[in-house]
């Protein structure tokens, strides 16, 4: 049953989104004029900062993901069909984990196209050892989705729901962030320090249960008036 | 049927307050099946406020609802199975076609078999030949009908509509009438909130007429509603309070 | 207001008079001199934002479970005092740096740590009052994640540093300077207490306004 609703809304988001692909284009689009920003802002002669790439690389991430919740969620608002998906005898934490696939799904999306275009305009190897990268960002991406989810959803009826999501999703993520960052950064190392790497994984594999957790815990007391 | 059954519906002296505002006051009513209730009264008059708490959504600050012998607070998902609700902004996806938005309905609902079902809806929705095209491109009309049969597909006891009639022509609103009384005949208890009179004339079994968050009357088998809704509304308005009766 | 609330306040008035005098004439620490002395402002604040923001975490998990809109109440307060004295801690701490190593901010765990938390709860008082109705849980919900954020905080910010080239000298707790500390922190724990009780009491005279409201009305 569980799985069964979880599926039917990953399902149903995903075929909204692909029919007019809004929030994939807008956000993607945002990225990308995000790590130009920061390409302008901080190369000096043509050099990037050291270590610089996972930093903008991250926050870019950072920022568009927050976009990208908080139209999600806006889509669901405008027929109220958030409301029509609590009315369903369908349990409250797996209508929570179906929104949160559909999330992580779009946010891995974007860092297909971000991580390329980093790794270029930064002239950092990010694509020199993929798959410890890709675990790094998928792991950072359900840490912050994960919250962020919660929070977008929560905040659909409340006033100042845009300004609010990321004043309350930043301070919150910071460790995802912090270790994401110092995670992808050892990557970019000629030797790459294991050790530094197993820690900052494990913080972040850590923090992805913890929230998801306690995300799936409080979901039905936070929605219900 | 897939939830718990139930044969009547119990309101007893439920309120609700938002801060310091009042939107609804005691409120009690009973129905039983095949009774088609209507809730009556101008916007504001609290009748949103009382069928988001029939449908679950909303939880009394005062007071309490029986389903049968469930009462709302204990938390019983399969009690949400038996309840069908017609909101005003009418719950369907815009971007998707008509027919997925009902099987996503009916999936999410466990009823047997999604797709037949949903197939089976759009024809008593007399749209089966607009199956395939997207909810954005209907006319506020078809987009009633279609989430009328999405509130119905799970065949629900109790069922709610918010202003129901907005919106649609004479025939169409003719056809939801109909409708209705098939439903009731088959055993629905049917609750229904609008301010338009002259539709549900001969329609309801009882009429709760509210205002300001307060019964201002229940009369069973109404007639004539215009008349008696100017004359109930206007009571109190000199003195303090309104009579309960029915 | 409780009958112990006057006189409580009359004393902690009379503790933060006399409190300078305590600070002046306690032993001066050899390598820091006098700079050193607005530790007793810095740590006594510091345990006090603490305490206000575990106050503030259990009496949000309590409402959010249990509905009880005093346990809200006391969480709102207690949010405020996590701002308050956040506030003085992160404004004492870099003055001390600065004169001590002759920075403001060396991005030191504990008050890198201490600053997000305050922003969490600035974002705390954010949503309470732009948030809207319902705001109340919302809040709630947000302080439980912080509070369970907080080891992830610690771990990630103190690993993070230990990377940076920068080396801090992070103080240890002096030991020898017994009854001005524990003075300076009973006083801050008095008035503590006493800006809890009173901001508590404003919302428990604004609920009942609310409802004599309702009550006129039914």
């Amino acid at each position: 049953m569980f799985a069964r609703v979880v599926w039917l809304v990953l399902r149903k988001d995903l075929m909204v989104e692909v029919r007019s692909l809004e929030i994939a284009y807008t956000t993607l689009f945002f990225a990308v004029s995000c790590v130009l920003v920061f390409a302008f802002a901080l190369v000096q002669e043509g050099q990037p900062p050291v270590d610089g790439a996972a930093g903008i690389l991250w926050i870019s991430i950072a920022f568009a993901g927050t976009l990208a919740l908080g139209r999600a969620f806006e889509r669901e608002r405008q027929s109220e069909t958030l409301r029509a998906l609590l009315l369903a005898p369908a349990a409250r934490p797996a209508v929570y984990v179906g929104k949160l696939l559909g999330i992580i799904t779009l946010l891995v999306a974007g860092e297909i196209v971000l991580v390329p275009l980093v790794a270029l305009l930064f002239q950092a190897p990010l694509l020199s050892r993929p798959i410890w990268l890709a675990v790094i960002l998928l792991s950072g991406t359900i840490g912050f989705s994960a919250v962020g989810t919660l929070f977008a959803a929560m905040l659909v009826r409340a006033r100042s729901r845009d300004v609010l999501l990321p004043v309350l999703l930043y301070p919150i993520t910071v460790p995802v962030i912090i270790a994401g960052v110092r995670a992808t950064a050892a990557l970019l190392q000629p030797d790459v320090d294991a050790e530094i790497l197993r820690f900052w994984l494990s913080l972040l594999v850590c923090f992805d249960i913890v929230f998801v957790t306690l995300a799936l815990w409080t979901f039905e007391s936070l929605m219900t008036d | 049927m897939i939830g718990v059954d139930f044969d009547d519906l119990t309101v007893d002296e439920v309120s609700r307050h938002f801060g310091r505002r009042r939107a609804l006051s005691r409120v009690t009513f009973r129905a039983t099946r095949g009774t088609l209730l209507g809730l009556l009264g101008t916007n504001g008059a609290g009748k949103s406020t009382l069928l988001a708490m029939l449908a679950m959504l909303l939880r009394p600050s005062a007071g309490r609802i029986r389903y049968g012998a469930f009462d709302s607070t204990t938390p019983e998902p399969s009690l949400r199975a038996s309840v069908g609700v017609l909101g005003h902004d009418l719950f369907l996806y815009p971007e998707l076609t008509a027919s997925e938005n009902l099987e996503f309905f009916a999936g999410l609902y466990a009823v047997n078999d999604p797709s037949a079902a949903a197939a089976h809806a759009l024809e008593l929705a007399g749209l089966a030949d607009r199956a395939n095209d997207t909810v954005s491109s209907f006319s506020r009309g078809m987009r009633q009908r279609v989430a009328l049969e999405r509130a119905l597909i799970h065949r629900p006891r109790l069922l709610l509509l918010d202003e129901p009639f907005t919106g649609l022509d004479d025939g169409s609103g003719a056809a939801l009438a109909a409708r209705l009384r098939t439903l009731r005949e088959s055993g629905s208890i049917i609750v229904l909130a609008t301010h338009d009179l002259d539709l549900v004339e001969g329609l309801l079994d009882r009429a709760i007429f509210l205002r300001d968050g307060r019964m201002m009357d229940v009369v069973d088998r109404p007639d004539g509603l215009r008349s008696m809704y100017r004359d109930i509304m206007s009571r109190g308005r000199e003195s303090s309070g309104g009579e309960k009766r029915g | 207001m409780p009958t112990w609330f006057t006189p409580a306040t009359a004393l902690c008035g009379l503790m933060f008079a006399v409190s300078p005098f305590l600070i002046a004439n306690a032993p001066y620490e050899s390598t820091m001199g006098l700079v050193q002395k607005i530790f007793y402002v810095h740590l006594p604040s510091a345990w006090m934002f603490l305490i206000a923001a575990i106050v503030c975490g259990v009496a949000s998990v309590r409402f959010l479970f249990r509905g009880d809109a005093r346990h809200d109440r006391l969480a709102w307060a207690a949010a405020e005092l996590v701002v308050l004295f956040g506030i003085v801690t992160l404004v004492t701490g870099p003055l001390w740096a600065r004169k001590a190593w002759g920075v403001w901010w060396q991005w030191d765990v504990r008050l890198t740590a201490s600053l997000i938390g305050w922003m969490v709860s600035v974002a705390y008082l954010l949503l309470r009052k732009y948030g809207g109705p319902g705001s109340d849980k919302l809040a709630a919900g947000l302080a439980l994640f912080g509070m369970a954020n907080v080891p992830f905080i610690y771990i990630s910010v103190n690993y993070w540093r230990t990377i940076h080239p920068t080396t801090s000298v992070v103080p240890t707790l002096p030991t020898s300077f017994g009854l001005p500390l524990w003075f300076s922190t009973v006083t801050f724990l008095l008035l503590f207490v006493l800006l809890l009780r009173a901001r508590v009491r404003l919302e428990e005279q604004r609920a009942q306004l609310d409802s004599l409201y309702l009550s006129a009305d039914a």
